[in-house]
Parts: structure tokens; sequence; C-alpha cells
């Protein structure tokens, strides 16, 4: 493999949110191989027969000193320096990685220097670990996998309008009693508004909308929909369940009336404060109601691009 | 004021430490997550006893940086993992609210 495929700069924004989000010490090998700088060659050669790697890294009471590569081991079998130690034959000029980098450094330093692993130091200069392009890849992988898992489960279309100003539509579904799903939808919903430039204040509320909204599916409705459409610098937020539907609206838009047991409560939800933070955190607020059939709200919130 | 001082001027239990150490600008003391929502600021401490993942979907939700458990309450392995993949810190202490708040307090607008 010549290079890793991806544009550090300019790739689709998954991708970069990715390399960006997962640090080198999130990918790296920490069970290091080493050697010690008097080690002789032959003994650097048996540790990588022995543990079938291709580099191994000399350490000095913690410090990396150097390394010695495949390369530097055929020079020495060719030179009759195998008995040598590792200190004189190893390659001392490395450029090596911060375990606190992002993985974008790593892609960047496999395509710009062509070496097939780099060591890894943590804050202090120590040996932390090392990277192959194996574990590069192996770790982009799995996160790719999540990311698509979650772009599918999210439905997503983005279209650009006439207008030329982008739309994104996410919708959600929600189970009840599903606490480990929760805050997922407003999450996306957050992520989606800061992709469009929307201005903190804004993504802030739609948030607390979002969320106070899919708390209450999870809590008191079979199951329903949460789903989100911005355009034009408004997130209309439409959370539709499929009942049980509540009996007395105004009851449910009063601060402090709950019907929440117990249980939801001592979870710190429940306390009569969802709906009316919600219509409080909307420039738009509607809720219609039926009991036996479900419940619908749609909130909207304005807000600023800042492309 | 920064997300590591809870831990070394403090002496919080360090629980979930992430590699950025975001200032903290203020702080907020529920256990009504609602009230969180509405209330608590960007860049805030959030001073509670409600240990679990709901928590830090709405710690991150808010902006909030740490979440300081109070009463020695633990932290299930979710809420550690969801808190460090959000990049939130969580500390613990054996101190209750109150007694948190007072030590914030003076830190942040004393």
């Amino acid at each position: 493999m010549d290079s890793f495929p991806i544009d550090t700069d300019g790739g689709p924004q998954v991708i970069i949110e990715l390399i960006y989000r997962l640090k080198v010490k999130d990918v790296m090998t920490t069970s290091v191989v080493t050697a010690a700088p008097d080690a002789t060659m032959r003994a650097v050669q048996m540790l990588m027969r022995d543990h079938g790697i291709t580099g191994v890294p000399i350490v000095d009471s913690g410090r990396l000193v150097g390394i010695v590569s495949i390369g530097d081991m055929i020079q020495a079998l060719d030179t009759g320096a195998i008995s040598e130690p590792a200190e004189s034959r190893m390659t001392r000029s490395l450029i090596v990685l911060e375990d606190d980098m992002p993985l974008s450094f790593a892609v960047t330093y496999f395509n710009r220097y062509g070496y097939r692993r780099f060591p890894v130091l943590d804050r202090h200069g120590s040996l932390a670990g090392i990277v192959t392009a194996a574990d590069v890849l192996r770790s982009l992988l799995i996160e790719m996998n999540h990311e698509v898992e979650r772009l599918e489960a999210g439905i997503v279309r983005t279209e650009g309008s006439k207008t030329g100003s982008p739309s994104i539509h996410l919708s959600f579904p929600s189970h009840r009693f599903d606490f480990e799903n929760a805050g997922k939808a407003s999450a996306e919903l957050k992520k989606a508004l800061k992709s469009l430039g929307a201005d903190a204040t804004a993504i802030r509320r739609a948030a607390i909308v979002s969320y106070e909204l899919e708390m209450n599916q999870v809590i008191h409705s079979v199951g329903g929909i949460m789903d989100f459409s911005m355009r034009d610098g408004i997130v209309t937020i439409v959370a539709k369940d499929e009942g049980p539907g509540i009996e007395n609206l105004e009851e449910a838009l009063t601060e402090g009336f709950s019907t929440a047991n117990a249980w939801i409560r001592s979870l710190g939800f429940g306390a009569g404060l969802g709906l009316p933070n919600a219509k409080r955190s909307s420039d738009e607020f509607d809720i219609a109601s039926k009991p036996g059939v479900g419940t619908t709200v749609t909130a909207r919130i304005r807000f600023e691009e800042h492309a | 004021m920064n997300v590591s001082d809870l831990v070394s001027q403090f002496g919080f239990e360090s629980l979930v430490r992430p590699s950025v150490d975001h200032p903290i600008v203020d702080a907020y003391t529920s256990d009504l997550l609602s009230d969180v929502m509405a209330r608590a600021g960007e860049g805030s401490a959030l001073i509670t006893i409600q240990a679990h993942k709901n928590t830090v979907a709405v710690a991150s939700l808010v902006g909030a940086r740490a979440i300081i458990l109070c009463n020695g309450r633990p932290a299930p392995d979710d809420m550690v993992e969801a808190a460090t993949s959000e990049g939130i810190a969580i500390c613990r202490t054996p101190m209750n609210q109150f007694e948190v708040s007072g030590m914030l307090y003076r830190s942040l607008r004393g």
C-alpha cells in the first residue's frame, strides 16, 4: 500500500470528524516489543522472528533512542555486523507521533514519510506505543462502520434546494423506556445544526426542545418518531407518538404537573418541567393529542446561519 | 479554573478525564435533569447525585464540561463510556452537593 486514500483536508465531513476525534492513542498498540541499546542485532532479529514484527524500538530507561527496522537488519546481515549492539546499527533519526495527536496526523505521516510504523511518545517523551498502518486501517474501519450505522438509523437526506440554501432532514424512532438510546436524536440534531453553521443559542434551544420531547416519548408513550427538518433558518421538530395520548393538555403544560412514577423521578425526570421547558425554548409550539390515539408536538426554532 | 483543577485543587476522585482540559466558567447544582437542561450554562460543572448515562446526555446538550458526583455515588460503566466518548469529565467525592457547591462558588465567584 502506497498511501491512505483519505483526504485529511477536504474529504467527507463524517470522515474528517472521525480522524480528528480519534486520537493516536485510541489506535496504537501499547504492548510494544522493545530492546535495550546494548542488545545484539542477533537478539533483535530473534525478537522480530518470535513476535512476527518488522521493527523493534530501542529503549533506554523508558526513552526511545532509535528503531531497528528490517532494512537495518538486512544491512547488518550483509555486512557481518549481526553481533554488534543494536545502538550501533539502529536508525537514529526518527519520526514520532504523540499519543494526543488526532488520527489525521498519523494518516498524513504515513502518506508523507512512507514508513510502515511510527513510535508514539506520551507527553513526557516516553515510549507509549507503536502505530502500524494496519492499526490505523482497523480502527478506521470499525469507526466507519459505526458512522454508517448511525447515518442509516437517521435516514439522512441532505438536499440542496433551488435557492442554494441547504436543508437537512433527519428522523429517529424512539421506544418506551429505552433510556439507553434516549438523547441520541438530540445529539444528531445538534450536530446537524452545527454543520449548517447555526448560532450557539439556537442550537442549545433546539437541543433542549428535542431532548425534552424525546424523553417524553421514552417515559410516557408507547414509542414514536422524532423528526427534524432544517431549512431557511428554521428548524422544525415534530415529535409524534403512537399513544396513549394526553387526557388534559392544560395540566400537562403546567409546570410541576407530572404523571411520572417514582422510578422515573429517581432518574431526575418526571418533575413536570419537560413540556413547559420545551415550550419556553421554542419560537412556535403546538401540541395536539387524542387519548387512545397519540400525541404530536410541533416546535419551531429560528436560527442564524453563519456559513 | 480548569477541569483538571477539580482533581488537583479540590481533591475529587477522577473517573473520566478527557484529553482536552477545558476551562470551567460556572457551575450548576441540581438533581433534576430537566432543570439542568433549562438553566445550566455552557462550560459549567454539574454538581449532582444523578449517576447514570442520561446525565451525560444532558451535560453534553447544555455544553457542561464536568459532572461532579456527590455522596460517593458509583458511576455505572455505560455512564463512564458515554462521558469518555463525549469528552466530559466525571469526578466523584464523598461530600454532598451543598459542600461541593460552596467550594466551587468560592473559587468561581468568591
